[in-house]
């Protein structure tokens, strides 16, 4: 049972209680998260003789069936959640703050939420919460991407699963919700709230942990060069949607806005495109266009 | 360097393994890392290393496959061999191409022991 809402969710209750992944983290006051490192690890002897196991076990399969249930409890809730991928530096932070404040002219009842991910400070989800919107701060420690048990535990302590609840269950206090089943707001429909998880900046690791996130958005700025979707295609071909972020200053750059899209169709055929810049706005209503018509399901 | 994290997925698997099957000590630890699996082989090596002593995958032999990667080229209508994500079709030369094997990390065998290490008084 979820500890936070008393809802049925068990990966919610797995990931809320710290034994089952490893050493918990430390919760700060205002609960931001965060993770040490090293597990205590103990073996057991047995018997005799030698003796082969098959496994053919996948070694993400336990992030998987977390983020499966993450995926689950968002359905449920009502809630996309976009996982926002890049490296240090691209504007993710900037982005959202500008985004909060599109959504809150163009949707103001959408209940948006962020978990913001990093090795250390919480300074993003500070800047986060002074636009208003609530933000759980989760620090890896040294963890170089966020992983599915860390998502399913922010989201548990944001108040987002909190009012889903209020909008999708109406006054009852059973909670006894069903999470399979779809609300009517987890695929390509207009989403009943928007959850955001910036992931640690880093182009590499993040590509390969699924959050149980309804798509990858990588944002990559034009101050880091067109080649970027060649130089880490993990993350580019993980991505259903690429934002080139900073386009005010292109005129003042050798940035090639073809190439760098033809580069990221070279890696991912599939993938979309929108040119943004979050500190001018140009851009940022097809953004939250693309956000408020629940695309990426 | 998420291999690092991989490593304790790794020990997760084995540990439960160990759980079910009750060996003391594994003596050689068989992994599947697909070629675009995005793992650096030596890095995971080098992390498994680290984590091992204190484990039952202490002084454990690991052995890494690295099987090639498949893809399904859209223009060809067929699954082709491709070793990176960035090649074209090996038969068209296209870019239109979804992998779809060699994806994956796997922890294939153990060979255990039941026994207690050797290098015991």
């Amino acid at each position: 049972m979820c500890v936070v809402c008393g809802c049925a969710h068990p990966d919610a209750a797995a990931a809320a209680a710290p034994a089952a992944h490893g050493d918990g983290p430390r919760v700060a006051a205002n609960g931001d998260l965060h993770y040490g490192a090293g597990a205590a690890r103990v073996s057991v002897p047995g018997m005799s003789a030698e003796r082969a196991i098959r496994l053919e076990a996948d070694v993400l399969g336990e992030n998987k069936r977390i983020a499966a249930g993450n995926r689950a409890h968002f359905a449920a809730h009502g809630v996309a959640a976009y996982n926002l991928v890049s490296s240090p530096g691209s504007g993710k932070t900037t982005l959202l703050c500008a985004t909060i404040a599109a959504l809150r002219a163009r949707a103001p009842a959408l209940p948006v939420a962020v978990i913001e991910g990093d090795q250390q400070t919480s300074h993003d989800a500070d800047r986060i919460r002074a636009t208003g919107a609530p933000a759980i701060q989760v620090n890896t420690g040294k963890g170089c991407h966020l992983d599915a048990p860390m998502v399913a535990e922010a989201f548990a302590r944001l108040p987002l699963h909190g009012q889903a609840h209020d909008h999708g269950h109406g006054h009852d206090h059973a909670h006894d919700h069903d999470h399979g089943h779809d609300h009517g707001a987890s695929h390509g429909h207009a989403p009943g709230a928007l959850l955001f998880i910036e992931n640690v900046g880093n182009l590499v690791c993040p590509a390969m942990w699924d959050l149980g996130e309804r798509a990858k958005v990588a944002i990559l700025s034009v101050t880091e060069g067109e080649d970027k979707p060649l130089k880490y295609p993990d993350l580019f071909a993980a991505a259903r949607l690429m934002v080139l972020n900073k386009v005010d200053l292109l005129p003042h750059l050798d940035f090639d806005v073809a190439r760098c899209i033809d580069y990221a169709r070279r890696v991912n055929p599939g993938i979309e495109v929108l040119l943004v810049s979050a500190r001018t706005g140009t851009g940022l209503d097809a953004w939250v266009d693309w956000l408020l018509a629940g695309e990426g399901a | 360097m998420h291999e690092m994290s991989l490593a304790g997925g790794i020990l997760r698997v084995v540990e439960d393994a160990q759980a079910r099957e009750r060996f003391s000590r594994v003596k050689r630890l068989t992994l599947e890392a697909g070629a675009l699996a995005g793992v650096e082989t030596r890095a995971l090596r080098f992390a498994l290393e680290a984590l091992a002593p204190g484990t039952c995958l202490a002084g454990a032999e690991i052995t890494i496959l690295e099987p090639a990667g498949q893809a399904w080229c859209l223009r060809c209508a067929e699954t082709v061999a491709i070793h990176h994500r960035l090649d074209p079709c090996p038969r068209c030369g296209g870019h239109q191409v979804q992998p779809t094997g060699g994806t994956d990390l796997r922890v294939c065998e153990l060979i255990v022991h039941d026994d207690e290490p050797s290098q015991e008084p």
